[in-house]
Parts: structure tokens; C-alpha cells; sequence
């Protein structure tokens, strides 16, 4: 609770100090020769504000937001699954992961969103484009962990399912995908703000809806208010998502001890 | 414990070795060993730290192929290319309980492999927790129990399968002593109600005769290999902690530990020098 509080002076501050030194008028112009300046440059909180609620009270944002929103989880859909798959198949086949293994760390080091314009020749101006960059973005966090969280799993516990009789198939099932559960999640929390990233990026450079096309607009104008308003509304929504992982870890994850549980006797 | 046909389990001169570290020579870990456990016999394997001993146990269950030699199940020849040992019930040194399952889910966990339906694997699991002392102890996670219970569970999930052959690698090494006893003792009731043949890791000699009716001595590594066979004829049934008190213990002590001592003394050497 005093935690909460704490947290929320930061905030307080914060937004406190911004209103201070960008509203004209407010305090005389120290760095800047105009009263109005620092405004221009760096928005206002106070019509931040009004802008954000504008958005939502006369339905504006919605079409948009639903748009990125629609990218972001089929990026992170997407990329998280195959993500998966192709880390239990290349983790658990040793011939397949050394063949692969020059090619997945090349395309893990190229700077993927210089992709971005190639995807939009191949899927268009439409989602898909976004999609697939945000795909690429969310598959290699998943994938990275997945084929260590495979390659960690204890040797004892796999000898002994093995002694207890279990087949291949059930070794995938009972051993191999619980142990690298909790290296999925860890990833997965980075990989909603990397789909995310592949939405935006992709709205910046091409698209007719979004809310990057809404910031993107707003630059054309010099609006910083309004691009402001949409960092706020996709740091939001970036945190909903995040907290959706977190619901669905703890409640996949109940066997992991709690650092402040003490051992029952 | 004289048996008529094949033993439970037999090494015939079984040798491991593992390509050396860094492109190093060829490290044996063991030698032309022969080794074997008659139907419903209480074997024992003692020998100093690092002389290889889980090796033995991992080529009797079928998980290691040995370099040369072979291995006989009741007769059958062991391939470990063609799965593991599958009348062999494994209970490890270290822990192998699956974290992310409840103590009657992993109990459980052979049976289910093995295509048992559910509702008939609990009614099995439930009374085995019982018989391990961990009655109304189903729903915890192995990381809600103390060492010992989670020994007890392992022992359950191992036994809930009735194999013939019962392998064991210090399985209570990590133990204070006073549960050590306990579960000893439990053992020892547990393997007298259907005598599987055992083979029991360890480095305690005194936990070696307490349990067994017949104790291998092995070398110092590399190269290890049976240097004594003594048989423990105790009366059972044994309780582990007043056996250790009998004069006939004692004596038995003396005997194997005079020829253990020189190879205790030479792994410890060799130890040092590393």
C-alpha cells in the first residue's frame, strides 16, 4: 500500500514538473527565448489530457486502437507459437539445430525492422504487413528461450521419466514442456512490447489506421500534444496486455514456489 | 540367497569409458566389472567418492550402453539403444520429482505413462502415499515438502510399479541421520513384503550392511572394480539403527572396512592432487 503511494508521487511529480515548465506563462523562460516554446516542444499534460479523453469520449481512437491492437496480438500470436514450435523442434533435434544454427543467428543479428518495407510490398498497406514485422520481432525472443529453457530441462528428471516409462511423445508433454514454461513466460512478457514495436513501426511507414497513423498525422502538424496522447494510450494498452500474460502465468505457473512461502513440514 | 536360473540382473564384465575431456585421453571409468543380483536379493555397492558407481547403476538400467561387456535381465539380454530397462525402478541421488506436479500426480506419473486410466492410477497412488507415510500429502508440491517426505514420495512413485529389479543410488545421501534411519527402516519393511532384488548405491558402510545380505566392495577409480564380496548374513528382520550395536555388526564393519580403507585413502589422494 505505502508502496502504491510512493509509486504514484513519482507520477504526481512528474506530470507536476512537466505542467511547471511547459505551461506559458507559468514560470518565466530560462532555456528557451519564447514564452510558448517549450510547449511546442513538449506538449502540455493538461491538453495531453483532453486530448486523450476527446479521443475516447467521441469514439475517435477506437477504430484505431482496435487496428494496432488487432496487429499487436496476432504479431505476438503468431510469432509466440512458431516461436514454440520451431524452439522444441530445432532444441530437440541436434542435426536440425546444427544445420540452422548459422542462418537463426543471423537473422537474430540483422536490425529485422529494415524489413518493414519489404513487408509492406509483400502484404500491402493493410495489418498483415505489421504483422509480419511484428512476427519477426516476437519469434526470436520466444524461440531463444524456448531452445534453452528445452536444453536446461535436468538430465535426472528426464532419466527419470524415462525409467518410469515414458515414450517420446510423453517426455514432449510431461517433462520437456512444463520445464521450459516458465523461460515461455519470461520471454513472453518482453515479446508484447516487441509486438508492439512491429505494429507502430509498421503504421509509421505506411497505413491509413493505427495509432502510429494517428501520431504519424499529429507530427505532420506539429502536434506534440496529440502525439503524446498516443505514446500515453499504446503505454497503456502495452501494460493490459502485460498484465494478460501475467494472469495467464500465475495462473499456469501455481507450482512455483514463492520466494516467501516457507517450507511446510 | 541361493537361487536356481538366471539372476535378476547380472554385469557381465562391464567396462565404461567416456571420451576424455577437450580432446584429453580416454577416461575408464569401469573396468571389467562383473556383477550380479539374484532374484530377490539385497545387494549392496560400496566404494569411495567418484569411483563410479551411479555409472554401474545407469548400465543396469539400460540409460548407459556400456564400451564392451553386456547386461542380463533375468536372462534377456539388455540393449540400451532399444530403450531402458524396463522391469528396473530407478530411485535417484539427486531430486527427480517433477516440480510443476502435486506429490499423488507424480506418484502417479509411471502408471499414467503407462496408459492406466485415471481414476484407477489415484485409487493406486492414494494408497501408496499411505504406505509411505505421506497419507493427505497428495496435494502438495514436492517444493511444499521437506527432504525426507520428498524421498518418501520418490520411493512411492518408484515401488508404484512393482519392478522386479529395485536400483538405487545413494538415495538417502542427502538425509540427516535420524531420518535416514527412518526411511532405512521403511525401506527395509517395504522390501520385505515382496522382495524385488535391490541394488543399492552408497558410499556408508555401516547404511550397507545394515540393509543388505551381501556387500561389494569396489576399487579406487579410474578403472573401478569389485575388489571384495562379503556376504551379511544379520538376522532380519533388521532395525537399522540397533544393528549397528550387535557385535556381529562390528565385526562385519571391521572386515570390509580393512579392505575398503586403502582405496578410500587412495581416491582421497587422488582428490588432493586434482
Amino acid at each position: 500500500m505505502r508502496l502504491r503511494v510512493l509509486q504514484f508521487a513519482v507520477f504526481a511529480v512528474l506530470i507536476l514538473l512537466w505542467h511547471l515548465f511547459t505551461t506559458p506563462g507559468l514560470i518565466p523562460p530560462f532555456y528557451f527565448d519564447r514564452d510558448n516554446a517549450a510547449a511546442f516542444f513538449f506538449g502540455e499534460p493538461v491538453k495531453v489530457f483532453w486530448t486523450t479523453v476527446d479521443w475516447f469520449w467521441s469514439g475517435e481512437i477506437f477504430v484505431h486502437l482496435g487496428v494496432t491492437l488487432l496487429e499487436t496480438v496476432l504479431g505476438f500470436f503468431i510469432g509466440a507459437v512458431s516461436g514454440l514450435g520451431v524452439g522444441l523442434w530445432l532444441a530437440l533435434s541436434n542435426t536440425a539445430s546444427a544445420v540452422m544454427e548459422p542462418y537463426i543467428k543471423g537473422f537474430n543479428s540483422m536490425p529485422r525492422v529494415v524489413l518493414a518495407p519489404i513487408f509492406a510490398v509483400w502484404f500491402g498497406l493493410g495489418i498483415w504487413s505489421k504483422v509480419a514485422l511484428g512476427v519477426t520481432l516476437v519469434f526470436f525472443v520466444v524461440f531463444f528461450n524456448v531452445y534453452q529453457g528445452v536444453r536446461e530441462v535436468s538430465p535426472t528428471l528426464l532419466a527419470n521419466a524415462r525409467m518410469l516409462g515414458a515414450s517420446r511423445w510423453q517426455l514432449l508433454r510431461s517433462i520437456y514442456l512444463p520445464s521450459a514454461m516458465s523461460w515461455v513466460f519470461a520471454s513472453l512478457h518482453n515479446a508484447v512490447g516487441l509486438a508492439f514495436v512491429g505494429a507502430v513501426v509498421g503504421e509509421y511507414l505506411g497505413s491509413s489506421q493505427g495509432v502510429g497513423y494517428l501520431i504519424l498525422q499529429a507530427e505532420g502538424t506539429f502536434d506534440i500534444n496529440t502525439v503524446f496522447a498516443g505514446i500515453i494510450v499504446l503505454t497503456a494498452f502495452a501494460l493490459v496486455l502485460d498484465a494478460i500474460v501475467g494472469v495467464i502465468e500465475r495462473s499456469l505457473m501455481t507450482w512455483q514456489p514463492k520466494t516467501s512461502e516457507t517450507e511446510k513440514i | 540367497m541361493a537361487t536356481s536360473g538366471a539372476p535378476a540382473l547380472a554385469l557381465e564384465d562391464v567396462t565404461c569409458r567416456f571420451a576424455g575431456r577437450d580432446g584429453g585421453a580416454p577416461y575408464t571409468a569401469v573396468a571389467s566389472t562383473t556383477l550380479r543380483v539374484a532374484a530377490g536379493e539385497f545387494v549392496s555397492v560400496v566404494g569411495p567418492t567418484g569411483c563410479g558407481k551411479s555409472t554401474l547403476l545407469n548400465v543396469a538400467a539400460g540409460l548407459l550402453a556400456p564400451s564392451s561387456g553386456v547386461v542380463d535381465i533375468y536372462g534377456e539380454r539388455l540393449v540400451a539403444a532399444n530403450g531402458v530397462n524396463r522391469r528396473a525402478g530407478y530411485m535417484f541421488q539427486a531430486d527427480a520429482l517433477m516440480p510443476w506436479r502435486t506429490g499423488i500426480d507424480n506418484v502417479i506419473a509411471g502408471l499414467e505413462f503407462r496408459g492406466v486410466s485415471r481414476a484407477e492410477a489415484r485409487r493406486q497412488g492414494d494408497d501408496w502415499l499411505r504406505r509411505v507415510g505421506l497419507a493427505g500429502f497428495g496435494d502438495r508440491y514436492p517444493h511444499q515438502m521437506s527432504g525426507g517426505m520428498r524421498k518418501r514420495l520418490a520411493l512411492a512413485q518408484t515401488l508404484i510399479l512393482s519392478p522386479d529389479i529395485l536400483l538405487m543410488d545413494e538415495p538417502f545421501s542427502a538425509l540427516d541421520v535420524q531420518t535416514r534411519q527412518l526411511m532405512e527402516n521403511e525401506l527395509l519393511a517395504l522390501w520385505a513384503e515382496d522382495r524385488k532384488s535391490v541394488l543399492f548405491i552408497t558410499h556408508d558402510l555401516e547404511e550397507a550392511i545394515a540393509l543388505s545380505d551381501r556387500v561389494v566392495v569396489l576399487s579406487a577409480g579410474p578403472g573401478t572394480h569389485p575388489i571384495g564380496d562379503f556376504r551379511i548374513d544379520l538376522p532380519r528382520p533388521r532395525d537399522v539403527s540397533e544393528i549397528r550395536m550387535t557385535p556381529a555388526f562390528l565385526a562385519l564393519h571391521k572386515e570390509i572396512w580393512s579392505a575398503m580403507k586403502e582405496e578410500v585413502l587412495k581416491a582421497y589422494q587422488q582428490q588432493k592432487v586434482a
